[in-house]
């Protein structure tokens, strides 16, 4: 937009790239200098006062916009407009009628001479004799600075509690029941054929705060997958019993960077996460097949309560989600 | 008239007794500004930035940090009823039932996207062209670290609605901060205040983004925009131009009013991107709730090159001694860490690697270096196709093919395109340069590049070689 008028358009272009002899470019006078055409001058003039007058109109636009009850569109575009015109404004006047004289300015040495260093450095240095000669003093107020340094650290303590065995563990265990997230229990029937149904641990009910019923979708790292896969899952080493009536459950957190893993495509078994697109096999131990993944979800081992409900017979096989450092200590 | 004149001399008279402040306007004033379009991308960032604090402390006024659960019984019909954080439901308020408050919003978001698309606009204006040599390295460092500055606080920003895409987002940089070896599992709880979704979190980013970060990146600014005026702007060569002086013109009248005009200009698109163009629309994502994820999450763009790479990097994790170094460590912040090091780092090797520690104020132009060229456009592809990966499930929707077809596509492009990118482009700086040369230009002083500085294994010998001499 104003790029060109820098450049001298009878300077050789490729010139760009050399340090230059010889004058810089000559100036250009603005519209009504001595000697321009006063018929541009009145047409800039207008353009000018145009762009001027149609910001007043976006302005008082606006304001009418906002006393009638506001609409983000006409907001939007007078607000664009109040503003463009004004600024279209002032950029055709700076162009038009202000002179355009290149200023040579020189540039000095950016470091300081030898003499400037070294009276500073004397100057410094009779502060810096008082210091080295209290040797005491200074190792003294070191330390003190020091220690307030490390002491001031320990306030950030406070920011969170020590990552224990929340990471690993979740509220499963034998006996817990499976809900699903408005707390139903779930009986093996509920989950057709290659069904998917997302359930939690069920959280029992505090009869102190007894108003509000737990809502089990807020533990957000024990969310499983229940899901009734239409062939034969491959028997996992270890694992005999963990499913029951064709249910399997896994966890629905990716060990990638712990999404849900949300997509089921039934014709394939495949799991599959919306945000990475790791893929896991529920056929197969959900075995990560495709994407970053590297390790399987955890299995959760399921049975059925007498009253056939489905439940927990322990934890997940390893710590749901996504990996950290001392995850398989 | 007159008399309006004359008040407004009486009051600069009476500041000037007070703070000597004619002679200092004087001199700001007749600055001298070199002019070339490739400038004007610095100021449109500091104008987003305007546009940014003018329309976010707007937005502070009816914005409510807080996961108090509530029920919605505000004006948009669909989430009547649902329960939700009071920070989502706020957001609710902003978008319908505030006026003018969804217009600031969609302002808001747009001017986080210029704003960082012109940083990194202007960070390869100054990389090509070599305005980061000495003496500007500092400012070079400043500009980095305003950058990463305000990648984190666009990525805070849009995270603090607490809608199901920015829960997303939250939870991918939760397990990005547990996969740090060692340390890890205590930054995600220090930085969330628990276990994910943590209590905290929130109303911690909100004090991040709304102050922290904020005056962090006011401070910086202004340190960068002293340094320029310290220095005085670089210039290209031209007629009258030299390393000695610079030529343009001065602030005052004619560059206020261009800037001023630009600084107005861009706000206009802004408001009209803002009034017209839909953005971040939460209300369709609804509340985030942990066990829940939408298809085709992505993020903004100046995060995209992180998801990307989220996606190509292979499965691939260490394991040893019973620890883990998990997948996402890798792609997320050793990429991350390495790229910004080496930004950080790369005025100090192209000195070392060229010999070359005067002072420059005029400009390369990028053809006349065509191996820094080569290298910056080969390092820009690469990212492009790391960003370009980010949408790895929304091509494959698109165009009806795999998943899995599109992704391994882009893991090849990711090593196939920067090379070939790099190598066109110093094939192009050549031919160019022969074209100047053919046109009669003198082809300008070319640094010699010392690639024997790659052979590590030779600096020990190196370095004995050099302090041979001075022993006796």
């Amino acid at each position: 937009m104003t790029g060109s008028d820098a450049d001298d358009p009878e300077a050789p272009r490729g010139c760009l790239g050399c340090s230059g002899d010889g004058p810089p470019p000559p100036a250009t006078g603005p519209a009504d200098g001595p000697g321009a055409d006063p018929h541009a001058a009145r047409r800039a003039e207008v353009a000018v006062a145009t762009g001027f007058l149609a910001s007043t109109a976006g302005a008082i636009g606006l304001a009418v916009v906002y006393w009638r009850g506001g609409q983000p569109q006409l907001e939007g575009l007078f607000l664009a407009l109040a503003l463009g015109g004004l600024g279209l404004g002032f950029v055709l006047w700076s162009r038009r009628f202000m002179p355009h004289q290149p200023v040579v300015e020189a540039r000095h040495p950016i470091a300081s001479t030898e003499e400037e260093i070294d009276r500073f450095r004397d100057e410094f240095e009779q502060g810096e004799v008082i210091l080295t000669r209290r040797k005491l003093l200074v190792r003294t107020a070191g330390l003190a600075v020091g220690a307030l340094g490390a002491a001031l650290l320990f306030p950030l303590r406070s920011l969170g509690p020590r990552p224990g065995k929340g990471l690993k563990e979740t509220p499963y265990g034998r006996g817990v029941y499976l809900v699903t997230a408005d707390n139903q229990r779930v009986r093996a029937e509920d989950v057709n054929r290659d069904g998917v149904l997302t359930v939690f641990p069920e959280v029992a009910a505090d009869p102190e705060e007894a108003e509000e019923p737990p809502r089990p979708e807020h533990q957000a790292d024990s969310s499983t997958l229940l899901i009734r896969p239409s062939g034969t899952p491959r028997p996992q080493r270890g694992r005999d019993g963990w499913t029951v009536d064709g249910l399997v459950a896994y966890s629905k957190l990716c060990t990638h960077v712990g999404c849900p893993v949300g997509l089921y495509q039934a014709d394939t078994h495949l799991l599959l996460c919306p945000c990475h697109q790791s893929t896991f096999d529920v056929l197969d131990g959900a075995r990560p097949v495709f994407g970053p993944a590297t390790r399987p979800l955890p299995q959760l081992p399921i049975g059925l309560d007498a009253e056939g409900y489905v439940v927990a017979e322990g934890d997940f096989a390893a710590p749901p989600g996504p990996g950290f450092w001392d995850r398989d200590r | 008239m007159a008399r309006d004149h004359l008040v407004t001399r009486r009051v600069a008279r009476w500041l000037d007794q007070r703070l000597g402040s004619a002679k200092l306007a004087r001199t700001a004033l007749g600055k001298v500004f070199p002019d070339h379009w490739s400038f004007l991308i610095g100021e449109i960032a500091l104008y987003a930035f305007v546009v940014l604090l003018v329309t976010g402390v707007y937005l502070t006024f009816f914005f409510d940090p807080s996961i108090e659960e509530v029920v919605y019984r505000g004006s948009y019909e669909p989430l009547r009823g649902v329960e939700m954080s009071q920070a989502y439901a706020s957001a609710l308020d902003i978008s319908f039932d505030v006026r003018a408050g969804l217009v600031m919003r969609q302002i808001h978001h747009w001017a986080a996207l210029l704003f960082l698309a012109a940083m990194v606009v202007h960070l390869m204006r100054v990389f090509f062209t070599g305005a980061f040599r000495r003496p500007r390295e500092l400012n070079w460092i400043i500009g980095i670290t305003l950058l990463i500055l305000s990648i984190f606080n666009g990525f805070a920003g849009y995270s603090l609605l607490d809608d199901q895409l920015s829960g997303t987002g939250l939870r991918i940089a939760y397990s990005i901060t547990l996969s740090i070896p060692l340390v890890g599992t205590w930054l995600a709880s220090f930085l969330f205040g628990g276990e994910f979704p943590g209590p905290d979190i929130i109303n911690r980013l909100y004090v991040i983004h709304i102050l922290l970060l904020p005056a962090l990146i006011i401070v910086l600014l202004t340190a960068h925009l002293g340094l320029v005026v310290r220095h005085k702007h670089t210039q290209f060569g031209g007629r009258g131009r030299t390393e000695r002086n610079v030529v343009g013109e001065p602030v005052w009248p004619r560059f206020a009013f261009k800037s001023i005009g630009l600084m107005l200009l861009t706000a206009a698109v802004l408001a009209a991107l803002g009034g017209l163009a839909q953005i971040n629309p939460v209300w369709l994502y609804g509340p985030f709730e942990p066990a829940n994820v939408s298809a085709a999450s992505q993020p903004d763009w100046y995060m995209a090159w992180l998801d990307g790479a989220l996606r190509v990097f292979p499965p691939w994790e260490a394991r040893a001694f019973g620890y883990t170094v998990p997948n996402p460590f890798f792609p997320a912040v050793l990429l991350a860490g390495g790229t910004f090091a080496l930004l950080y780092l790369w005025p100090f090797l192209e000195a070392r690697f060229t010999s070359d520690t005067l002072e420059h104020h005029l400009l390369d132009r990028p053809r006349n270096r065509p191996v820094r060229t080569s290298l910056g456009a080969a390092t820009v592809a690469f990212y492009t196709v790391l960003s370009l990966s980010a949408s790895t499930d929304v091509v494959a929707v698109t165009f009806g093919t795999s998943v899995n077809g599109v992704l391994v596509a882009f893991r090849v492009a990711c090593l196939v395109v920067p090379p070939v990118v790099g190598l066109t482009t110093y094939r192009l700086c050549r031919e160019l340069q022969l074209r100047d040369e053919a046109a009669g230009m003198a082809p300008p002083e070319r640094p010699r590049i010392r690639w024997e500085l790659l052979r590590v294994w030779e600096w020990h010998a190196r370095r004995r070689a050099r302090a041979a001499p001075t022993d006796p």
